[in-house]
Order: C-alpha cells, then structure tokens, then sequence
C-alpha cells in the first residue's frame, strides 16, 4: 500500500511537470490501478461484513448497550473486568474440555481410517462415502437425529437391548455426568468426517515411489506409517490441532438444538447468546466474544511457537 | 480503458447500494393514524401455521371493508429473536406484535401513539401492558387466564374430582394419580423451556393485583412470609419435580408431542395459559379422545374460599413508527380486535371490555373464580423490573432459571429448594439495589 502511494505520487509529479513520457506514466498509473479495480468489490464486501461489524462488536463491549436502546452508554472496561472477576462466565469454560478431549479422539479415528483407505482397501470409495456423509448434513438436523437417538427408549437404548445390554441404558441427556460426553460423542460423529478427508488428501499427495521404495526395503505398514505418512501430513496435523482448539471453544449448533444449554451443558458461546437474547446485555456478551477471540489467537500463537512450521522433507 | 472505468463505476455502485440499503424513509405530515385508511400494509405475525389460511381469510374480509387497503403477511418463526432485532432498522413491518424485548420506556421510539389509556379504555381491555405514560402503544391480539390443563379422565381415575385448593393437596392428589394410573403426573416441558416460563404469569394467584409493583419492592421474593407469587410458584415446581412427580428425562422432553399426551391421557397435567386449551383439544380428539376430556383449573390457591386467575394480553398490535400508511394499519388493528374473531377461535379472552367470555373457561365462571388484571409498575419504575431481572440474571418471564430449579430438584444440580432460593434472593437484593430510587 505505502510503496503503491508513494509511485503514484512520483508519477503524478512526473506528469505535472509536462514530460513527453506523461502518456506513458498515464498508462502506468492506470496499470497499477487495475487491480485495485478488480478488488473493488470484495474488498467492499469484506470491510462491510466483516471488518464493520467486528469493529462494531469491539466498540459495543466498552458500553452496556441492551441492544436495542438508541443509547449507547459507554462503561470503559467494566464489562472485561465482570468477566474476570465473576467465575459463573468462566465455568463454562469446563464444558469445552470435553469437547477438546473428544476432538483427540476424533483425530485419532480420522487417521486411522483415512491411513486404512489411503492403502488399497477393498469398497475404499464407499467407505469415504460413508465416513465423510455426516459432514454434510445440517447441524441442525444432527441436532434432531442425536435428539430422538438419546431419547428414552430410542435408537441407543433399542440398539443396547438388543445386544443383551438393556440394563445399561441411561438417561443419556438427562444425567449431568453424562450429558456432555453424548454431546461431545455427536460433535466427534459429525466432525471426524472433515478430518478424515484433510488427512486423506494429505497422505495421497505423498508420492507413491516412498512407499514402493520403503516396501522393498522390508518396511512393514506400521513403519511406512510411521516414518513416511505421520512427517508427511504433519502440517495438516497440526492445522486440526488448531482447529481442535478453536472447535472445542466455540462448540454451539449441538448442544443448543439438542439441550438449549440446559443440564450444565451450556458452552462459552450459549452463555454468550443468553447475555446478549435473554438477559440483553449486549455489551457483556460482545465482550465475551472478544475474549473468545483473543484466546483462539493466542492459543493459536502458541501453537505455532511449539510446532513450528517447518518445510517438510522426506 | 472503457472496461476500466465501467469496473470501476460497477465498484462504486456496489458500494452506494450497499449504503443506501442504511437510510431510512421519510415521514409525511399528513400520515397519521387518523388519517384515511389507504395503501399497502406489510403484518408481521408469529402464527406460521395459519397464516395463508385463515389469515388470508382476515386480508380478504379487510380489503372488503376497505377497497384501497392492500394487506400483506409475514410469518415468522423466531418471532421474539428475529422482530428484536429487526427494531434496529426501519423495516418492521407495518403493523407488528410489539416484542417483549422492548421495555416500555421505548417503545415511544418504535411504535406509534394509539390514543391515551383514559380514553380507549372504554372499549379494550389490557391498555396498560403496552402503554408508558398516559398513551398506549398496543391493543391486544387476544386475551389469557392462567392456569392448570389436565386430562379429566385420569384425574377421575384416580378418584380426584374436586379442584385441589393448596399446592400440597395438588401434590397429594398427582401422587394419587402416580399410584392408581400409569400416566405421568405433571410433564415441565423442561426441554422446550419457554413453557416454564408460563408459571411466572401466575402472579395474581392470591388475588393481589399489585404483585408486580410489590415484587419490585421487596428484596427477597423466594422467601415464604415475601407473599409473593414466584415463592409459591416455584416451591409448587421443585416439589413436583423433587417428588419424582413429574417425566423421569426432562431433557427429551417436545412441546408438539406433549400436547398429544396430555390429549390421549399419558400425561395427566402441565401448566400453561388458557390459549393452550384448543390446542389441546384438537389433541385429545385426534388421540381418538374428546375436547370434553381436557379440563382447565385454576392454580391450586385458595383464598378465603376464592381461586383467583390471572389474565393479561397475549402480544399486544402495534404500528411501526415510520410506517407509511398509518391510518391503514390503525385500520387494521381495530379491525382485529373488533371484528376478526380471532380471540373466540383461539379460545382467549376477548380484547374488548364488553366481549364473551369464551367456551374454553366455562368451568371458572361456574365455579366463580376470579380474573385479576395484574396492574403494570407506574411510569418513573416502568422498566425497573426488567433491569432488575436482567441485572440478576433471573428470567422471571424465561425459562433459563426454572431449569435449573429442576436440575437442582431432581439431582442433577447441587443444592436444595432452600440454598437455591437463597441464592435468587441475593442476586435480586444485589440487583435491585443498582437500581434503588
């Protein structure tokens, strides 16, 4: 941007002072013009639905707006220092650990499969099929399926009695030692499909020489998988890492649709949407949303100083 | 070149559309709400479910009476959500269901002037709901008394025939209904959690009609000498749920399929307004049973011999302050009050001073129980219980607080009635002293 103003301005000093070449810097100036042109309209799009309203939430949390007042009062920092100092903001912090927990198992079983299928298995494509569908369905559809699956006497407990388990069944929802890890169990059917295919992508862009050249030289698929898949798709683990992170505290569609929050199920973000849609306190719950942004950046900082990204070779 | 310049116009353009969507509309001198009713008018509705049918028939017989009035609907599913946040821009709508978002203090900003309380009181009922001041702001769609729905039949079973008079005979008689019937005696609708928020209506359930100008004055409502309302309400909810009275999974509880229990007799009771009651019938005789099978109580509270109920206004009709055809939608709102039927079809209390009690509550007026209309908190306090409430973070009219009532009486939550309620009188204390005059 400076160096682009800066040769404008040289350019425009040029023609002012009548040089034959005017012409020429006319075409220049036109030239870098072009594709600030062409960016017109994203950028217009970006700054009006992003960078505004973002803006908008950063100045909405220094005031005690109730969202729908003309006013605007402005209260500084008390809304950070309410968050800071009342723990009921800061316990639902206790409910992403499951989900955080329940995203390394997640990882764990989109590496597997995706390692499985990355090797000639037999009905490969029907199995990537079927391991990426829940990814495309809606939220909130999940939300309703998972709803009657946890049910009383629903699919679960059906599928438990019929295997001999019938005294095992729960009230899966409705016991709080329980309901979160349902939940965190529906978030892991969802979601383990979108990492299955990062991982699958990944793997099959490794080149199929190493592994022709590591079989020749007797390595079995636990060493192939080892010492060429895992350095191989190393960046794309720790991409999902991050991503876990971020997830697991910003977890919303799920337990809304499925619980409403109810039962200590609420997340960061639900208790976000209560301050801001039932207690209207605007300003707090922008300043929610502004801590929950700080901690997935510096967290994902942290991450990156840790697993430096570094060029992979194999 | 050329193409350059036409990028580049296409640019700006984008960025003048994407403005001009931010400005409003102006406001010509001559548009009141006296004026003559003319011009299209937009009706935003919460009835999803009914309005290309009946309501359709309510637009036709409209633009009958009033050839140069076109009316169109907008149906919306979130309504409270989605309205509340629309009042930021200028487009609302014409003639829309004022949301509860809005505290009377603003409503002056959104919503225009319908005439003074004094004077149109002589013809609707519940002007003060909507009202600030001495101007009210919202004439009411239809009307509710508040109570207990119960399946007849299996109170009958259960040997109950006689409206319980205190909540532990209420108590005594759904343990009655536990032992001798395999109907669940009371269903929350915990999951669903706006149909706990029905028990806050309750408020003039001891005959006071003052309970909210009290409530705002007392610190510790959730005490039992408080006299107030939420204490009775509340400690009913916990010992029904405290008491395994109530469904064994709250958290898969589903409002839609909770009418079709109480309707066919799986569930013997829920407590929810009298505008439920048709719902519930159409129910019980899909489930094969009659709308004779649903009964209606009052909240089990005797005073002196005397059930008293609440009634209020359901959501209130109001105009958008920057409408453009005000006398139109005026036209309209009076229209539905007076003419549309829709209070009698939805089973509610009529909106006008001298309409029909309807067939729905046939059983108070022979057994004489009282309407009380709950007087709203005077001008300079109109807002003062919302701000407390939301200060506290109590949901007197949610159900986010009564959900953890239940949690807290079944178990799942730790604590007992009494550290809970203690708990809500010092939020409250603490809240209301912010905001002490």
């Amino acid at each position: 941007m400076t160096q682009m103003t800066s040769s404008t301005g040289g350019a425009l000093q040029v023609a002012a002072a009548g040089d034959p070449t005017t012409i020429r810097s006319k075409r220049g100036i036109a030239a870098r013009l072009t594709p600030w042109i062409f960016l017109a309209i994203p950028l217009a799009l970006l700054i009006t639905f992003t960078f505004v309203p973002v803006g908008n939430m950063i100045w909405y949390s220094f005031t005690s707006w109730n969202g729908i007042n003309p006013t605007k009062p402005f209260v500084g920092l008390q809304n950070y220092v309410d968050i800071f100092t009342k723990p009921q903001y800061w316990q639902v912090f206790a409910v992403s650990l499951y989900y955080f927990a329940a995203s390394f198992l997640q990882m764990a079983l989109a590496l597997y499969f995706a390692t499985l299928l990355s090797f000639n298995t037999r009905f490969r494509n029907f199995f990537k099929g079927v391991l990426f569908f829940p990814y495309l369905l809606n939220g909130v559809a999940i939300g309703f399926v998972f709803l009657y699956f946890f049910q009383p006497n629903g699919t679960l407990d059906a599928t438990l009695a019929a295997f001999g388990l019938g005294d095992q069944t729960q009230f899966w929802l409705g016991n709080p030692d329980l309901v979160n890890v349902s939940l965190a169990g529906t978030s892991v059917w969802r979601y383990t499909g979108l990492n299955f295919v990062l991982f699958l992508g990944a793997i099959q862009s490794i080149s199929s020489e190493q592994y022709e050249a590591a079989e020749l030289d007797g390595a079995s698929k636990w060493q192939q998988f080892r010492y060429i898949i895992v350095p191989g798709i190393k960046r794309i683990i720790s991409l999902s890492f991050i991503l876990a992170i971020a997830g697991s505290l910003s977890v919303f569609e799920i337990p809304y649709i499925m619980t409403g929050g109810a039962n200590g199920s609420a997340t960061f973000v639900i208790e976000t949407v209560q301050q801001a849609f039932v207690y209207r306190k605007v300003g707090l719950a922008s300043a929610l949303a502004v801590v929950l942004l700080l901690i997935v950046i510096v967290s994902t900082i942290i991450q990156r100083k840790i697993v430096p990204d570094e060029k992979v070779d194999l | 070149m050329a193409t350059k310049r036409v990028l580049a116009t296409i640019g700006v353009l984008s960025i003048g559309v994407v403005l001009a969507g931010c400005s409003g509309g102006g406001d010509s001198a001559n548009n009141t709400i006296d004026g003559t009713p003319e011009g299209e008018i937009t009706v935003l509705t919460n009835r999803t479910d009914i309005v290309d049918t009946t309501f359709a028939d309510y637009a036709a017989a409209f633009e009958e009476k009033y050839p140069d009035v076109t009316v169109n609907f907008e149906a919306i599913t979130d309504y409270e959500g989605e309205v509340a946040t629309r009042l930021n821009t200028d487009d609302y709508g014409d003639v829309l269901l004022i949301p509860n978002a809005v505290t009377k203090d603003q409503l002056a900003g959104f919503f225009e002037p319908l005439g003074t309380v004094e004077e149109l009181s002589e013809q609707y009922r519940f002007l003060t709901e909507q009202a600030f001041g001495e101007d009210t702001y919202g004439i009411t769609i239809t009307g509710n008394a508040q109570g207990i729905a119960y399946n007849k039949k299996i109170w009958e079973a259960a040997g109950v025939t006689d409206w319980p008079t205190t909540p532990d005979e209420f108590l005594a008689d759904l343990t009655a209904i536990q032992d001798s019937t395999d109907a669940i005696p009371y269903y929350t609708n915990y999951a669903d959690a706006w149909p706990l928020s029905q028990w806050d209506a309750n408020r003039a359930l001891t005959g006071n009609a003052d309970a909210t100008v009290d409530l705002v004055s007392m610190d510790e409502p959730w005490s039992e000498d408080s006299g107030d309302s939420h204490y009775i309400q509340d400690s009913l909810l916990f010992d029904i749920v405290n008491q395994g009275l109530s469904e064994p999974d709250p958290l898969t509880t589903n409002w839609e399929e909770s009418k079709n229990l109480l309707g066919s007799g799986q569930v013997a009771s829920m407590l929810l307004g009298s505008w439920s009651i048709t719902q519930l019938q159409e129910a019980a005789e899909a489930a094969g049973g009659s709308a004779e099978d649903i009964g209606y109580m009052p909240f089990p509270y005797e005073v002196d011999g005397t059930f008293y109920s609440s009634i209020s206004g359901d959501y209130e009709n109001g105009i958008n302050v920057n409408s453009e055809n005000k006398a139109a939608a005026w036209a309209w709102i009076e229209w539905f009050a007076n003419e549309s039927g829709y209070a009698a079809e939805n089973g509610g209390l009529s909106p006008l001073v001298d309409g029909e009690s309807p067939s729905t509550l046939a059983d108070f007026e022979t057994e004489g129980v009282e309407y009380v209309e709950v007087a709203a908190l005077p001008a300079d306090q109109a807002t003062l219980e919302t701000d407390i409430a939301s200060a506290a973070e109590i949901d007197l009219t949610g159900g986010v607080y009564r959900q953890e009532l239940v949690d807290v009486a079944r178990g799942a939550a730790d604590g007992t009635k009494e550290s809970f309620f203690d708990d809500l009188n010092t939020r409250w204390a603490e809240a209301r002293a912010q905001f002490a005059r």
